[in-house]
């Protein structure tokens, strides 16, 4: 039986049904990530050992008849910037590549309690800088679309893991849309939750009032069911929301986006679109149409500005952030310093890469004497606006329909040497993590060259579940499954 | 704009250590970046609350207990230089 092309849906029921154990399971994904691996790169470790020793566990409870939950079974890889206990953390940096991680994050010790098992950690770029994932220290991550191509960032490694059957889900982080923009590039599932609904805890912080953590997945239903084990409050992380987490799993059907009124934001179709992604999301708001969704065309006049709030926010509270990094607790220390400054100096400067000395550099400065008002603050107070449009506009809709990037993946290199054109490639998914909103990037389309095209629908605090059902009810219609299927396999040849 | 001397100056707030290559490099790139960010000075902000997070600020309480999560043993494990069961640092001043 083939195992890893299989939902995690249909490896849990495989499973509980006892027709596969965990050990097999895990057998089939470590045989798959031996074959691909070398070609996609997405990975930064395997944790066999905890991944066999949770199968053991998994498949004694089974055998004495105890009943286990919907995720219990499934593989899962997590992105190298969360801590599992015992195991390496690497940020994707020099500065932390011994790094181990003394304690376990609240989102990955609620996936093994409910019976996930973990494969390896995955690479991205270094402490989720970045939008294609180059900016790892250790390796470049490949597109299993086309390998010429980079798998989009920072969360690359987790996207290319799910896109290329090492894995049916993975976890990944969204600071200015780093689940989002891989998931478009690689043909996957990828979710942004609100602000405040997945526990921070154990996730080493880039910039603290963005990052959540998030889910990847080659369908709605498996993106739904590992949010729905990661969600929730916890005392640990202190702007963790203390709400109840509503059932997502069971509510989804294709007929729930009826009636619901989605707005196609007009700042997001224009220029800077690529003209086949727009046709692709003109495709998409017909599908919704037909699935009796109103769609109405809206304006958030503030939106345009989201870039520049973005990376002053962003790289202030990293510059903050990173200031840990000294060479003394953990991590790299620089050899040969006699004293405690220049050691502090040449540890940075050997233990971190280009693109994160540069945003230490731009928040640094943004936070220093003189300019903190005229950019720090200034970002702070065009934030507000930001979300203000937002605000105003969901009392006229339910949901935003957007592309989630501008373009489909591109080629490797292209953009390492400008970072403001790297920049752009998240115009799109930005401005709902400046507001918090939960956000949600599906598969819609292809391009000429066959690569993967995204549809993004945003919707307004702590309503994951109309994100989610209108996900689910477009997957429904959108007849991409078999083709996607398809490409995904070509990881498998 | 930002002037090579700026760089040099942010780097030693940021405890970075820059080769001359990297102060021409980032002299230029940032210059770049920071031009593009002056578009927000055309966005009126006259009076408007700055925003710090997404979520309402209150302040979060706990009762003040003491808990041993860690052993000293285990945390010290990470540390580039251990002695005597304490972080060991070049010296500081003279």
């Amino acid at each position: 039986m083939t195992i890893i092309n299989k939902s995690a849906k249909e490896i849990n029921k495989l499973f509980i049904n006892k027709e596969i154990s965990a050990k097999e399971i895990i057998d089939s994904f470590y045989k798959q990530i031996e074959l691909i691996e070398p070609k996609i790169q997405a990975l930064t470790s395997l944790t066999k050992e905890l991944a066999y020793r949770q199968a053991e566990e998994l498949d004694k409870r089974i055998s004495k008849g105890e009943k286990l939950g919907p995720i219990a079974g499934v593989p899962i890889v997590i992105k190298d910037v969360i801590c599992v206990k015992g195991f390496s953390a690497t940020c994707g940096s020099k500065i932390l590549e011994n790094f181990i991680a003394p304690y376990e994050a609240t989102a990955t010790g609620k996936l093994w309690d409910a019976g996930a098992i973990c494969l390896a950690k995955s690479n991205m770029d270094e402490f989720a800088m970045g939008s294609s994932t180059e900016n790892s220290a250790f390796k470049k991550t490949k597109n299993p679309w086309n390998l010429n191509t980079v798998p989009g960032g920072s969360s690359g490694g987790s996207a290319a893991s799910v896109a290329s059957m090492e894995t049916p889900i993975s976890l990944g982080t969204d600071t200015g849309g780093s689940v989002r923009q891989p998931a478009s590039f690689c043909g996957v599932v990828g979710l942004k939750p609100t602000y405040g609904r997945v526990s921070r805890f154990g996730l080493i912080a880039f910039a603290s009032s963005l990052d959540q953590i998030g889910p990847f997945a080659r369908n709605v239903y498996d993106a739904a069911l590992t949010l729905q084990v990661i969600s929730g409050y916890d005392p640990k992380d202190t702007t963790s929301l203390n709400v109840e987490v509503p059932d997502y799993i069971s509510r989804l059907n294709v007929n729930t986006v009826k009636g619901k009124k989605i707005g196609l934001i007009k700042e997001l179709m224009g220029e800077g679109i690529d003209a086949e992604v727009k046709k692709a999301i003109e495709v998409s708001v017909r599908l919704f149409k037909d699935l009796g969704a109103e769609v109405v065309e809206v304006s958030l006049p503030n939106i345009k500005y989201s870039l520049p709030v973005y990376y002053i926010i962003a790289t202030a509270e990293a510059s903050s952030n990173l200031a840990r990094y000294d060479g003394v607790k953990y991590g790299l220390r620089a050899d040969g310093a006699k004293e405690v400054l220049p050691m502090y100096t040449k540890t940075r400067q050997s233990g971190f890469g280009p693109e994160v000395k540069r945003r230490i550099m731009l928040g640094t400065y943004a936070l220093s004497s003189g300019y903190y008002d005229a950019y720090y603050k200034k970002a702070q107070q065009v934030r507000k606006l930001v979300t203000q449009d937002f605000l105003n506009t969901f009392e006229k809709v339910d949901l935003l329909l957007t592309p989630t990037c501008p373009t489909t993946a591109f080629e490797l290199g292209a953009k390492v040497d400008d970072p403001l054109s790297m920049y752009l490639s998240d115009i799109a998914t930005i401005p709902a993590s400046l507001a918090g909103l939960p956000s949600v990037s599906v598969p819609c389309g292809f391009d000429s060259k066959n690569m993967p095209i995204g549809l993004q629908l945003t919707a307004p605090s702590l309503s994951e579940e109309l994100l989610l059902d209108a996900a689910y009810a477009f997957e429904s219609v959108c007849n991409l499954s078999e083709k996607l299927k398809d490409k995904h396999a070509v990881g498998v040849v | 704009m930002i002037t090579k001397e700026q760089v040099e100056h942010v780097a030693k707030l940021a405890r970075l250590e820059l080769t001359n290559e990297e102060k021409e490099l980032y002299t230029k790139q940032l210059s770049k970046i920071l031009d593009y960010i002056d578009q927000l000075n055309e966005v009126n902000t006259k009076g408007v609350e700055p925003m710090t997070q997404p979520i309402p600020t209150v302040n979060v309480m706990r009762e003040d207990i003491v808990k041993k999560q860690f052993e000293r043993s285990e945390m010290l494990k990470n540390a580039p230089h251990e002695e005597y069961g304490f972080f060991r640092v070049p010296k500081i001043g003279e």
